[in-house]
């Protein structure tokens, strides 16, 4: 069984982001990128202070900014979207070395990248204090759908089991010779792929047979009740709320950066 | 045999079931285990042992006849208190576990009870404590080994304080060691078992009745030693006990070479 290697967004840890109930901070983040995205994308001395006020949660969440910078991985590919924008834009061109760009081209590039990318840092530091069990329960706490919730409780369970069976099965074709070299062996790793999800399946089938066998009606019991206090609400509030200050704040006085 | 108290804990009358695909699996079952009995339920692969047992907590429904657990008939109506009182303990660990922690998966059968704060976290650990498992309590079953998580998985039936405990192959894939901690852990349960196996040794050391399932009806019911030692019977039914394995009648199970 491969040592839970999906919970390596998770940084163990017992600073005061760490112990904030985890509904609390899913309902940060969620507000928090609200306000972002409500932001007009002139205003950049309001993103600089997004910033920075991430840069305080990761402070005092003690997560390095190596850890983040590696996680941000996953934003890639709307970086490459966001760059391209200005190519294909149409619109008042600038020049840039030698390059022909179109202006609304890079302001909806620079929008794009600022957003996704406090937004992403904001998901990676909620990731790196909350382990997943505990954002599921949080989810619970939130009314979030209860089937969705449930589906990702059981993916979070059966990731390992269903991985490990995939190696497996990889394990006995290669042990009678086969490797995927080219295009004609596509077939037999879809017929494995195919397997797979039969057998999962069939696994899905029993898991029910065995939570009926428990008294299972449809819903999940509450079997660790998370309160949260309303210092650990208003703690969590603080990120939100900074956010909410600086975009009202930015909408009162007019503007905050060039442009507009 | 087949009696014991006044009310039985388990009683199965002319039970017949036939898949809707039209295969017959059961034809006429007839069965009554008393209080405090602990029985092997012995038949070949496609006897019918796990439809049975899906019987046993109403997960499927009789085509015919009736099953009563401490008199209580299972149907429609009373399916929640069948399945409190009936424990199954399924045969892959992986199907049975599929909380995220051990604590969260022995509370589930007791939470879906009603049951809730100090009492619930009180029988989670009494649970766990009775298979030797307590100090797992906050680990994710899947970094379990598989005999710690066929252990936890007879907690988390336990924890709902079944009337009868019931088996289905509880010897598989265990190697000596964790065969022979769980054998010590079942007899020291004060619950009625019903073990479902074709592994006859681990029926003879822990049962000292067994009935043998096979064709879809009961074909033997006697004391364990007996029923082992008969030959003739064993053959018949497709069982046999393994090599240089030899049951007599009245002493000591002797290992004949």
């Amino acid at each position: 069984m491969g040592a839970g290697h999906h919970h390596q967004l998770y940084r163990p840890g017992d600073t005061p982001v760490h112990r904030l109930p985890p509904q609390c901070k899913l309902a940060a983040v969620a507000a928090f990128a609200l306000a972002v995205v409500a932001t007009p994308r002139e205003w950049f001395a309001a993103f600089a202070v997004y910033a920075l006020l991430l840069a305080g949660v990761a402070a005092l969440a003690k997560v390095p900014p190596g850890f983040v910078l590696r996680r941000m991985a996953i934003e890639i590919p709307f970086v490459l979207f966001a760059v391209a924008i200005p190519f294909v834009g149409t619109g008042e061109r600038v020049s840039l070395a030698g390059l022909s760009l179109s202006l609304p081209g890079l302001w909806a590039a620079w929008n794009v990248l600022a957003k996704a990318t406090l937004g992403v840092v904001a998901s990676i530091l909620l990731a790196a204090t909350t382990e997943p069990r505990l954002m599921l329960l949080g989810a619970q706490r939130l009314r979030l759908p209860p089937m969705l919730v449930q589906i990702a409780m059981f993916m979070l369970r059966y990731m390992d089991v269903i991985m490990d069976e995939m190696r497996r099965m990889r394990v006995a074709r290669e042990s009678r010779g086969f490797t995927a070299r080219d295009v004609r062996h596509i077939p037999v790793v879809a017929r494995s792929a195919g397997a797979l999800f039969i057998r999962s399946y069939e696994r899905g089938e029993r898991v029910h047979l065995a939570m009926l066998s428990r008294g299972y009606t449809g819903s999940m019991p509450v079997i660790q009740d998370l309160t949260a206090s309303v210092r650990q609400w208003l703690l969590a509030g603080t990120l939100p709320g900074a956010a909410l200050a600086v975009l009202l704040g930015g909408a009162l006085l007019g503007t905050w950066g060039v442009g507009a | 045999m087949g009696g014991g108290g006044v009310t039985a804990s388990l009683e199965v009358s002319r039970l017949a079931y036939a898949y809707p695909d039209g295969t017959q699996a059961l034809f006429g079952v007839d069965l009554r285990i008393g209080r405090g009995e602990r029985v092997a339920l012995l038949g070949p692969n496609g006897a019918g042992k796990t439809t049975l047992v899906l019987h046993l907590n109403g997960i499927l429904t009789a085509g015919h006849g009736t099953v009563t657990v401490a008199g209580l008939p299972v149907s429609k109506g009373s399916l929640q208190e069948v399945r409190r009182r009936v424990g199954l303990v399924f045969q892959d660990p992986d199907d049975q576990l599929f909380m995220p922690t051990v604590r969260e998966d022995v509370a589930f059968g007791p939470a879906n009870l009603g049951i809730r704060g100090e009492e619930l976290q009180q029988r989670v650990k009494d649970a766990l404590e009775k298979v030797g498992m307590l100090e797992a309590i906050d680990r994710p079953p899947h970094h379990l080994s598989f005999g710690q998580r066929r252990r936890v998985a007879v907690a988390t039936v336990l924890a709902m304080e079944p009337e009868i405990l019931v088996l289905d192959e509880p010897s598989s894939n265990l190697d000596p060691a964790s065969r022979r901690e769980l054998a010590e852990i079942l007899r020291g349960l004060d619950v009625t078992v019903l073990m479902v196996t074709h592994d006859l040794p681990y029926a003879l050391e822990l049962c000292e009745r067994s009935l043998i399932l096979s064709g879809g009806v009961i074909a033997a019911d006697g004391p364990t030693r007996e029923i082992l030692s008969d030959a003739g019977l064993l053959a018949a039914h497709r069982l046999e006990l393994p090599y240089g394995f030899t049951v007599g009648r009245g002493g000591t199970p002797e290992s004949a070479r």
